[in-house]
Parts: C-alpha cells; structure tokens; sequence
C-alpha cells in the first residue's frame, strides 16, 4: 500500500480519471458439507484507472473473473457477492445508490453475448430503452444504427433475424445511443470472423470519439493493441500491469511483468512459445504472488510474500523483480 | 397459417381413426355385454332364443371386423348411437353434459391458470426465499393431491361441518328445472370448481416459478439491468413477455387433466357432467356412450393442444417467421 501511495497512477495525469477502482475484491458465499459458510475470492487487489477519451484493455484468460469485474462497477452482481475496496466515478465514490442512477445513463454496458438482446423484442425498442430522452429516443437510434452501418429497417426486426455481427452492432449501438461518459465492453468480439471482428473493433473505436472512456474487457491480445491506449494484465483475480500499448513492442523487453512478457511471446508472430501450466482457480490462490508456480523468475520470497503494485516507468506492475 | 390448420386437422382425424380402433378392440374383448345392460334385471325372464334375436338385430353375431365398420360408418355419418341407460341419443347426452362441465372446467380453468401463473411470478421472483419456499412446498403437495380426496375433504369441511354448500348436485333436489335460480346453480359449482381450481394451480405455478426462474438469470435480463431498467418495469418489458407464452400453451395443454380431474370431482360431487356421465357409462355396460365420450374427449383434449400451438404461431415472432418459410 505504501508504495502505491508514494506514487499513485492517478497523478501521473493531471486529468481527473474518469473511473478509478483501488484494491477492489469479490468474493462469494459457498457451503462446505452443507452449512460450513466460506467465502471464495474471486478478484482481489485490482486496480484500474480509466481518463476520458481513453480505451482500457482488461486482457486474461477465460475463468479470470473478467465479467464479474463489469458486474461490479455497473452494481448488478448477485445479492450474495460480497466486495471490498473503492470504486470511483469521476471522483466520488461509487455507491450502490449511485450505481443504480448511473447504470444505463453515465456508465454503459456491450455485453458478451448476443443473447443479451431480449428475444421476443424488436431491436430498435431494446436499443431506445436506453434513451431517457422519450422524444428523441427513435431519433438518436435510428443515428446510432446509421453509424454502425446497419440497415434501415433493422430496428423492426426481431434479434433472431439478425446475423451474428449484426446482432453484435446492435449492442454496440446501445451504447452509442446512451449518453454513457464510461462504456464497459464485456467481451464484444467472439467467435467472429476476420472482417467482422476489424468492422466492430472500429466501431468500439468509434465510441471512444466524443472523450468517453472505454473498459474493453477481452481474452484476445491482438484486439486489446488494435484498439486500447492501455492494457491492463488480469491474472487469477489480480491485476498483475498495467502497460501502455507501445510497451509491447520487440521482445516485450518494455514490459515489467514475467506474466505479460510470456503472453507476449506467445504470440505466433512472436516466439508462439506458451507458458506451461494454468491460472490458479479461484480460492486456490498461492499465499504470496498469484504467479509464483508458473514464474520463470521465482524465488522462495515470492512463495510467502505477495508483491505490492508499483509505478515502473509509466505503468504498474505488481512483481518484486520487475 | 392455413397450411398450418390443415395440417393439424388431418392429424385429428388420424388421431380420431386410431383411438376408435383402439377403444373399440379394448370394449369388444371387455366383459361388458350390451344385451345384458340393456335388458338389465329382467335378463332372467328372457328366453336365450330372444336374445339371439336381440343379438342379431345388434349385429353382434357378425365379426368383430364388421361391426366395427359398421359402428365407425354411423359415427363418421355423425350418429353416435343411443345410449343404453339413458335411452337417448348419444350426441345429446354430450351435448347436455358438456354444457353442464363446461361451466365447472372453463372457471376451474381459468382460476388454476390465473393464480398458478400468479403464484409461479411470486416465487420466482423471490427465489429461494422464504416465500419461495412455501410456495413449492405447497405445490409438491398439491401434485400428488389425487383430486378426488381433496373434493372430500372440501366437502367434509364446507359442506358437512360448516353447511355453507350443499353437498352434491347442480341444483337443489326436489325443484323444478325452470325454479333453479343462478344463484342456486353457482352455490352448487363453488365446492367442484375450488377442487378442481386447487389441484391445477400446481402444474403452471411450478413452470411458471421455473421459467421466471431461468429468464431472470438470463443473459438479457443482466443487459436490461445495465441499462438501469429495475423492478415492475423489467419485469413487465422483458419477464412477463417471456414467461407467459409458455405458460399460457401449457395450460391448454393441460386439457386432459382438467378432464380426468373433472371426471373424479363430477363423480364425488354427483354433479351431473360430462365426466359422471362417462362413469355411470362404463359401470353400466352402455357401450355407445362410453364410445361417444371416448371420441368426444379426445377431440376436446386435442382442440386444447391446438389451441397452444395455435397460440405460439399467432404470437411468438419466431414461430411465425418459421411457418412462413415452411
């Protein structure tokens, strides 16, 4: 804590983050053999600080706990979820009151999967309900889709009639339609194919225009650089970096985490050489550093202690040899 | 949509053909002995030659094969026969105890289906709660209430120990049918309609819970949430839409247990339905009538589960991009 302290991320800028999360936990009830009640620890000690105009990327790998991060800043988890740390919005601290008044209106969400969409309702009604505005709602909808490049008569169809990627632009158009400062995109890109996924990595892009800040929350590397001005590295629950984009560059020799240079070399472009092994599953976190069992660089002080987060030139890292 | 209809109407008559042949073989190798039940108590003082005759006159010396072509020629003409404890036609006794059940089903119908759904919407919209978890207790019980038992029980309570209602009937004993007032004939349905409405609350009240269940958890309710769409509104915009199609179709497809559990609940109550009368049938030997309400049930069954299907096409936008394709 001290560290952070000396140097916050937050200052480095002299703008006023738009979102800024400090060591914010997640963990959930479970029952073991029947009534013994303990808590499982999905996220701990993230950190995260969204400026306007700015696309964040949240990159891990699948079962890291990435949508439940979105759940919490928007304030829709699950009644048992239990959560710690601060959540700011634009300064003040997120309530579960104010989350409830900013959710649709300042903080937008593109969610994951296509079945979001409500499938009994046509879209241009699912997309307008986010207007608060009622004149102007079939107007500003009717804009969003022209941007994004949908049909005209999209907005009468019903989500079943619509391909995939166009299913995907209605989402996004959502969120243009909101007057969201703040848009959270829950993994958007899956599973789609090489011309769709360019088109709609733009259209995120897109949003980014008119200074909203962007949380572009996915698994896939390549799309995070494609669009994000940072990333930040979640692993087993923890944000481990924070780099800036041109920090992955050449032989990741920029980067500070062992975690984030072996993504990098994964890369096939790179040494297409993965890390053995898998994240830790939730609950079944190493006492020190979350990374420790799969580190290259690992020593019995990173068995017992676990690492503060650092600023290391210009970004942080949460590592003691970076 | 008329493609749809036909299709479904040459089902009912396949499904009609099927269940003749079936009921007729299961009546012909039955102990049932149409001479005897018609002739009743004085079968002793008839000489077996006489009954031959009446056998003959029947047509039951004849093959089984040909008797029934013989009894579907009449049916598919639209005679179902005379009943043989009745001594009136068939098709008229349906007519009469039809009108009589319809009253005591359509309002059981239409108050199970509205307080299950209601029920369903409470539980599933405070899952696991307290609540919640009265509601289904409630509801497994009621699923293995047999309808009869309940009818007793109501009637012991109501009836017998309280004397609001009367004990049995459609309509006081000893009046006139032009004298029954309206008020009369509903005092005699509260007891049957609240058995029959009791035992079918548990059937859609449980799909109802489960299916809210589910669509709240789905991925479309977390959107409209993110969008800060709360409470009554989503529940109204994206739950109601969703649950009540399906619970809407099942409840007419549960035609069949209405009619079986009318058929218990008639009989307890002696309320003259259609659902007595197929008892009285099958205890008195009265084959054309228990023949005729076989077929008559199987086409009230059937119109119930056209009506769900019917329902979907008109109104679910999937189905009816699907049809249109078809």
């Amino acid at each position: 804590m001290s560290s952070m302290e000396k140097t916050p991320l937050s200052e480095t800028k002299e703008m006023q983050p738009l979102l800024k999360v400090r060591d914010f936990s997640l963990a959930f009830p479970q029952y073991e053999n029947g009534f013994q009640e303990t808590y499982i620890q999905v996220i701990r000690d993230f950190e995260l600080s969204i400026y306007p105009g700015e696309i964040v990327a949240v990159v891990g790998s699948s079962g890291s706990g990435k949508s439940l991060l979105a759940d919490s800043i928007l304030g829709i988890l699950p009644e048992n979820a239990k959560t710690g740390g601060k959540i700011y919005f634009e300064g003040t601290r997120l309530t579960k009151r104010r989350q409830e008044q900013l959710r649709g209106n300042a903080i937008s969400l593109i969610p994951q999967s296509v079945k979001a969409l409500d499938p009994l309702m046509k879209t241009g009604k699912q997309v307008q309900s986010i207007v608060r505005d009622k004149k102007a709602k079939k107007r500003i909808q009717r804009e969003a889709f022209q941007k994004l490049g949908l049909p005209a008569n999209t907005d009468k169809k019903y989500p079943f009639e619509l391909s995939g990627g166009m299913a995907r632009r209605v989402l996004i158009a959502t969120a243009m339609a909101s007057e969201a400062r703040l848009i959270i995109a829950d993994e958007p890109t899956p599973g789609l194919d090489k011309k769709t996924l360019r088109e709609i990595l733009q259209n995120i892009k897109q949003l980014s225009e008119n200074n909203r800040g962007i949380m572009f929350i996915t698994h896939d590397i390549h799309a995070a650089l494609k669009i994000a001005d940072k990333i930040a590295v979640f692993y087993g629950g923890e944000t481990l970096e924070i780099a800036r984009k041109e920090d992955f560059s050449g032989d990741g020799e920029n980067l500070r985490h062992p975690y984030t240079k072996a993504l990098w070399r994964a890369l096939p472009e790179n040494d297409f050489k993965a890390l053995k092994g898998n994240q830790p599953e939730a609950g079944r976190v190493p006492k020190g550093c979350v990374f420790e069992p799969r580190c290259p660089i690992a020593t019995d002080f990173c068995k017992k202690n676990k690492p503060k987060s650092e600023i290391i030139n210009n970004g942080m890292v949460r590592c003691f040899y970076a | 949509m008329i493609k749809f209809i036909l299709k479904k109407i040459g089902k009912l008559i396949g499904l009609l053909a099927a269940i003749s042949i079936l009921s007729f073989v299961l009546i012909s190798y039955s102990p049932v002995d149409p001479v005897r039940s018609y002739i009743g108590a004085e079968i002793a003082r008839i000489s077996p030659e006489q009954q031959k005759n009446i056998e003959a006159y029947w047509g039951l010396d004849q093959s089984k094969p040909q008797q029934f072509l013989q009894w579907a020629k009449a049916v598919a003409q639209g005679n179902l026969g005379n009943s043989l404890i009745y001594r009136k036609p068939v098709s008229e006794i349906i007519i009469e105890r039809f009108t009589a059940s319809l009253a005591l089903m359509g309002l059981a119908w239409l108050f199970s289906g509205v307080l299950g759904f209601f029920l369903g919407i409470l539980g599933g919209m405070n899952e696991g709660s307290t609540l919640d978890r009265f509601i289904k207790t409630y509801c497994f019980i009621l699923a293995s209430t047999p309808a009869f038992w309940l009818g007793l029980l109501l009637l012991m309570f109501f009836a017998s120990y309280l004397g609001w209602f009367p004990v049995g009937l459609a309509s006081p004993a000893g009046i006139l049918s032009e004298e029954v007032s309206f008020v009369d004939k509903i005092n005699h349905l509260i007891l049957p309609v609240l058995t029959l409405s009791i035992v079918g609350v548990a059937g859609i009240a449980l799909h109802t819970r489960e299916k809210l269940v589910e669509v709240l958890n789905s991925e479309f309710i977390r959107f409209a949430r993110a969008k800060g769409e709360s409470g009554m509104k989503l529940l109204w915009r994206h739950g109601l839409r969703n649950i009540s199609l399906p619970a809407i179709s099942l409840h007419f497809a549960s035609f069949g247990e209405l009619f079986g559990g009318a058929v218990l609940t008639e009989q307890v109550f002696s309320y003259p339905g259609l659902g007595q009368a197929v008892v009285k049938a099958g205890l008195g030997g009265d084959v054309p009538l228990l023949l005729g309400i076989t077929l008559f049930s199987v086409v009230f069954i059937f119109f119930g589960n056209f009506m769900a299907d019917l329902l979907y096409v008109a109104i679910d936008p999937r189905m009816k991009i699907k049809t249109v394709n078809d």
